[in-house]
């Protein structure tokens, strides 16, 4: 049985602007700040762009990437992201909106585009991208479906990365230890608090305390990076819903 | 960096929505189920020993002035005591900012449970107007309870009625709320709750939720009279000022359809009052009918 959801939000909510969001600052006059707005997104679509044209567009994989660092590159020169209207649809949703018509285009005029000459140039490692491609290729989402959900693990991906960084930066190594044991092992064997605290030689008290502080400081990191790439704060709302595991109303 | 499979992905997913108890006195037992606007968890009170079933809502950020002002309407809504409203034992937040209740932990049936379980009529009845007197309870205390279903609605083990997840309830007359934010539930939700009119919202909001609830009742139910059909009708007018003015005025509409006595939701036809009377007093009747045949037959006797 399906129960009805107490629903927040609607069609006559207010949508204030959020602070930090990358897509607020695409708007902005101060190139300065643009600039770091589109890195920010860039930073966190470059790798779903990729894998969705690969699979959408049975495009191959130097044609993949070209036309990856094409779409950025327009987006940013043509300023596509400053005409965001949270109103109509998530952020997700409209920039695969662009990019399908960007690819549409580009197919169209029988272009192939060509890495070099004066577009710009990112660094994005589409090697790594190429690599789970192929070990993990077989789906049966939809294309829409698959880039949501590759876009939820390269979110996710990315915040393992920051926080591994900032427990590095803050000496806090067992923090993030306690945490890649527990709840990023690929070990099928059972793991317990018990075990890690013989494993690391501390109290199981501590394994708990340690845990709990890290898992905290995860959600933290996973909500923040959320919230660059939001527009507004019912968007962040729903998207951190799904995010949670809870579909969005 | 590493790449993160389906299952290791879902793992991370719960657990960057578990709530993190750490600092206060519960411990996270197991999740009971979660909706729109949060997640219940089954915890245990180490202070007191004791199992509490405890709301996270899903507000991701919450401002100072906003838990403050939660904090303050949960401890109007702990101060109800009432057989039918379930108690809020402690309000507060999680070291990620979330807002929790904790609320007795009422082992039972949701309403729609029990009436999937074959309810009678009479029953289902009961156990509405039980539900009228709790929210009626509630109102003459200023709390409009805003998300009445009947998935927030317990029938206990002995029979007794409990309202749940006051998480969302208002106090009436109180500013502070951001116009224009719908809460409730869909097909349980008055007209102006939709809109997200909060200024229009009162008593009669939850009169409209309550006769959504009775209609969830009715409906499948073989035979429904049409006092009873009259009464969802009212109680679910799109005007406001065409519902009931209360729950309890609901409740007593309730009551007098139990006692099969007219109720002031359907003006009845002669026949109609006649049929109810012979209804409401069938044993008087059959004891004049049996009374009557007899005098008959003793006639008849006596003659012959």
């Amino acid at each position: 049985m399906t129960d009805p959801d107490t629903d927040i939000g609607g069609p006559a909510h207010r949508f204030p602007v959020t602070n930090h969001s990358a897509i607020v600052n695409a708007r902005s006059d101060d190139q300065v700040v643009r600039r770091r707005a589109f890195d920010t997104i860039l930073a966190s679509y470059w790798k779903p762009a990729y894998k969705y044209i690969r699979l959408k567009w049975h495009a191959d994989n130097e044609d993949a990437k070209d036309l990856t660092q094409g779409f950025f590159a327009s987006a940013f020169e043509k300023n596509y992201f400053a005409t965001y209207d949270a109103r109509k649809a998530s952020f997700q949703t409209f920039l695969r909106t662009c990019l399908d018509g960007f690819v549409a285009n580009e197919r169209k005029a029988g272009r192939r585009l060509k890495r070099g000459g004066d577009m710009d140039h990112y660094q994005l490692d589409f090697a790594a991208a190429e690599d789970e491609l192929a070990s993990h290729a077989s789906s049966s989402l939809s294309p829409e479906d698959y880039f949501h959900r590759e876009w939820v693990r390269w979110m996710f991906t990315l915040a393992v990365e920051t926080f591994r960084r900032q427990c590095e930066e803050s000496g806090r190594g067992l923090h993030f230890q306690l945490f890649e044991r527990y709840d990023l092992s690929d070990d099928d064997r059972q793991v317990s608090y018990a075990s890690l605290a013989r494993e690391f030689g501390i109290e199981p008290t501590t394994v708990n305390n340690y845990l709990a502080a890290a898992r905290r400081d995860f959600r933290r990191i996973v909500l923040e990076k959320l919230r660059e790439i939001t527009a507004t704060d019912d968007e962040f709302r729903t998207e951190a819903r799904s995010l949670l595991g809870i579909t969005p109303q | 960096m590493k790449w993160l499979s389906d299952d290791k992905l879902d793992h991370l997913r719960s657990v960057v929505s578990e709530p993190d108890f750490s600092g206060t006195k519960y411990s996270l037992v197991k999740e009971l189920g979660r909706g729109g606007m949060g997640a219940v968890y089954l915890a245990e009170d180490r202070e007191l020993d004791r199992l509490v079933a405890i709301k996270v809502l899903d507000t991701p950020e919450i401002t100072e002035d906003l838990r403050n002002r939660m904090v303050r309407e949960a401890q109007i809504i702990a101060r109800l005591e009432h057989p039918g409203i379930v108690p809020v034992h402690d309000v507060g937040a999680l070291p990620d900012s979330r807002i929790f209740y904790a609320m007795k932990y009422v082992r039972g049936s949701r309403l729609d449970e029990y009436a999937a379980q074959g309810a009678s009529l009479r029953d289902r009845l009961r156990k509405f107007q039980a539900v009228c007197d709790a929210v009626a309870f509630a109102h003459a205390h200023g709390v409009i309870h805003r998300d009445l279903k009947p998935q927030n609605i317990m029938i206990g083990a002995f029979g007794e009625v409990l309202v749940l997840d006051w998480g969302v309830a208002k106090i009436r007359d109180t500013p502070g709320e951001s116009v224009g934010t719908v809460v409730g539930t869909q097909n349980y939700m008055s007209p102006e709750q939709a809109r997200g009119e909060i200024d229009q919202l009162d008593e009669r909001s939850d009169v409209y939720s309550l006769g959504a609830v009775l209609s969830f009742l009715l409906k499948d139910q073989p035979k429904v009279s049409k006092a009873a059909q009259a009464i969802c009708l009212k109680a679910m007018a799109s005007a406001k000022e065409s519902r009931y003015w209360s729950a309890a005025e609901l409740s007593a509409d309730t009551g007098r359809l139990l006692d099969v006595e007219p109720v002031s939701a359907y003006r009845e036809s002669a026949v109609e009052r006649v049929s109810r009377w012979v209804a409401k007093n069938r044993f008087l009747v059959l004891l004049v009918l049996a009374y009557l045949l007899m005098r008959i037959l003793l006639i008849f006797t006596s003659r012959s």
